[in-house]
């Protein structure tokens, strides 16, 4: 039913991740999909990566590590944004029709409300995309206040 | 400083050989990361906390003791001009002579972002933005007004103290036109060539450098890394970072305030819509509300976009008035100005041993101040957009094309309105604002009379400078979100709201506090202790370039 999976990443905060890519790496099992994490970073240094070149890597070998976990590939893109906090939802939505996904497997919070006013990422994509989107909550709100940073 | 393998880090090169600083520091580490209600948050602490209570406690302070805030600032700005000149002169030619040996020194090969890496953005979106960030509103304001009141002031602030062309009862006196208005064209060209440029220069390419190459965040702290090491991170860094908010705020109030006063003064003389502080505070907030949407928009969709459509509406008026005043005449009086500009530039830059106190101490130290006071601003925003080039281009880019980008804005504009005060010496508009009465917000317009189609042009020149204030504004949030996020590009959308907003009140603040008076004031009294950390900073880069070399 599903061919491509893509899985929104963002690796500041790969805690909130979780139930995202478990779900993602099950439906494509059932479907035989491959998985494609997505992930966003910008030319000038961030808590995740210095460079652009730093971000690959490190989501090229997060995509490794959970590849192993769950026993599949997994395929890496990323998109170079110069002001994620006003472009990244055109981005997203650009990258994922790109990209050809069918289905959007993404990790959100619970509604709050702010998200009346400004849409959270994973409800404007599914507003915007072809591709069938899921959004799936963190679970617990504990887990999702420690972030800590994968250095 | 630190100088050492990356594949120890299991960190790869930054497209193609750099020498990247190794710190404990993580970008981030220190910010406050929480939801206020809707509001996602992620601010660095304290900087954010203490500029933003600082603006807080400044603006009541204006707003419940204007008299008060006049007087200070009042006291304050001839104080610090005058005692600070030559301290300002100098600086200033520190810069030029850097940023100079750096362009033909090997240093210039450097690349920024590492030595394969390609420009973020194309040569005219980033002219564009350089433009509009940078100089905007002020040539605007001081394209016509600064060259006629240099060659036909009669208080004194005479540039070298060069002849007057007029005579007591007014009359033109022939034999000093020639002199008084090259003079008068190079003196204006000397206040927004290469020292003003170069101050932008320093500071982007120290950002610039040590975010790109270095890997450090985006903010002024980083640039001090080669001297404070890890004290950066601490109070040094806070103190740096706080001063560089400030400045930035109140570089932007002053250009605010301006702004919508020469736009009301321009609506007043085309449409008859009168002058009072509440159509300004009326324009402020239009004009902010434009910029919150530009900032929401982001840099590419609001920013680049408005500062497009600024330079083809700046390059339109340009090209009017320069056929329609006699472009070869204009052209001619180019490669005079240039000449000139060579000619006096040592003069004009010389801190000792003169005596036209009234130039150097009124207008240049206060325009020193003033660029300085702006560079925070201007050169984080040129270094976030300037990702790719090479020292060298880098530096010729902002350095010389804009310097020769503003001589001919200055000998278009200047020279027309002199040519003007000559040929009607009873009627000119240009002499009746500027120098029988002095109505600097004017200028502009008066000058724009004295040519063809001028309630067209008139309305042209208030778009614009409602449209330069706006692109000042929305750069100047993005800026100050990123320093108070620590150094981080991806903030939260209510922050840069918030500071848009601010500037927006601050302006407000200012304007009914004290005028233009104190905005002046304000601008000089950042701009002085900055003017140490930009020296610093060029020593810092000298250290950054030399370890980029050997890498």
């Amino acid at each position: 039913m599903y061919r491509k999976i893509v899985v929104p990443i963002d690796l500041a905060h790969v805690d909130r991740m979780e139930g995202a890519i478990a779900m993602a790496a099950d439906l494509a099992k059932l479907y035989g999909a491959t998985v494609c994490y997505l992930g966003a970073t910008t030319p000038t240094p961030s808590s995740v990566a210095h460079t652009p070149e730093e971000y690959k890597q490190k989501l090229a070998d997060f995509a490794e590590n959970e590849a192993r976990a769950h026993g599949q590939d997994v395929t890496t893109h990323v998109i170079l944004s110069h002001d994620p906090t006003a472009t990244l939802d055109d981005d997203l939505v650009k990258a994922v029709d790109e990209m050809g996904a069918d289905l959007v497997v993404m990790a959100t919070h619970v509604p709050h409300i702010g998200d009346r006013i400004w849409a959270s990422n994973g409800g404007n994509l599914a507003r915007r995309t072809k591709a069938s989107v899921c959004l799936v909550r963190a679970t617990g709100e504990a887990s999702a206040r420690n972030n800590k940073t994968e250095q | 400083m630190a100088t050492q393998d990356e594949t120890d880090m299991g960190i790869p090169l930054p497209e193609g050989a750099s020498d990247m600083i190794d710190t404990d520091y993580t970008i981030g580490q220190d910010n406050i990361e929480t939801q206020i209600g809707p509001f996602g948050l992620d601010i660095h602490n304290p900087v954010f906390l203490i500029s933003g209570l600082s603006v807080v406690i400044f603006v009541l302070y204006a707003l419940i003791a204007p008299a008060q805030a006049a007087e200070f600032f009042g006291w304050l700005r001839p104080a610090l001009t005058s005692t600070f000149d030559g301290f300002f002169l100098t600086a200033a030619n520190i810069f030029v002579i850097f940023c100079l040996l750096l362009i033909v020194s090997p240093y210039g090969s450097v690349r920024l972002g590492g030595a394969d890496a390609t420009p973020d953005y194309g040569y005219l979106g980033w002219f564009a933005m350089l433009f509009a960030a940078g100089m905007g509103i002020g040539l605007m304001f001081f394209g016509v007004l600064e060259p006629a009141y240099y060659f036909g002031t009669p208080w004194g602030d005479e540039p070298l103290g060069t002849v007057r062309p007029f005579a007591e009862d007014g009359t033109l006196i022939a034999a000093n036109v020639e002199e008084a208005k090259r003079m008068a064209l190079a003196a204006t060209s000397y206040h927004w060539a290469l020292h003003p440029w170069a101050i932008y220069a320093v500071v982007a390419l120290a950002l610039a450098l040590f975010s790109y190459n270095k890997g450090l965040p985006l903010s002024i702290r980083s640039a001090f890394y080669p001297i404070l090491g890890e004290r950066v991170w601490g109070w040094w860094g806070h103190v740096i970072d706080i001063v560089a908010v400030f400045a930035t705020l109140f570089g932007l109030a002053t250009s605010l305030g301006l702004g919508a006063q020469q736009a009301n003064a321009g609506l007043e003389y085309v449409y008859g819509i009168p002058s009072s502080v509440t159509a300004q505070v009326v324009l402020i907030v239009l004009i902010t509300l434009l910029a919150l949407i530009s900032v929401l928009r982001g840099l590419d969709g609001g920013v680049k976009v408005l500062s497009e459509i600024n330079m083809v509406l700046a390059i339109g008026l340009l090209l009017f008035v320069l056929f329609t005043a006699g472009a070869v005449g204009i052209f001619t009086d180019f490669f005079a100005t240039l000449m000139a500009y060579g000619h006096e530039i040592l003069p004009l830059s010389n801190p000792i041993g003169r005596s036209d106190d009234g130039y150097r101490e009124g207008w240049t130290a206060f325009y020193w101040a003033w660029w300085i006071s702006w560079s925070p601003f201007v050169g984080m925003f040129i270094a976030r957009v300037s990702r790719g080039r090479t020292v060298r281009e880098f530096l010729t880019c902002v350095l010389i094309i804009p310097s020769l980008v503003c001589i001919f804005w200055m000998t278009v504009f200047g020279g027309t309105a002199i040519n003007d005060m000559i040929a009607n010496v009873d009627a000119s508009a240009v002499k009746a604002n500027v120098i029988d009465t002095y109505s600097p917000e004017l200028s502009l317009f008066a000058m724009l009379d004295s040519l063809p189609l001028a309630s067209i042009t008139s309305t042209l020149g208030i778009i614009l400078v409602i449209v330069f204030f706006v692109t000042s504004s929305d750069s100047g949030s993005l800026v100050i979100d990123t320093i108070t996020a620590g150094g981080k590009i991806d903030a939260p959308v209510p922050q840069r709201v918030f500071w848009c907003t601010f500037e927006g009140l601050v302006a407000i603040a200012l304007l009914i506090g004290g005028g233009l008076g104190s905005l002046q004031a304000m601008v000089i009294s950042t701009g002085l202790p900055f003017t140490i950390v930009l020296l610093l900073m060029c020593f810092a880069i000298f250290r950054g370039l030399q370890s980029e070399l050997r890498a």
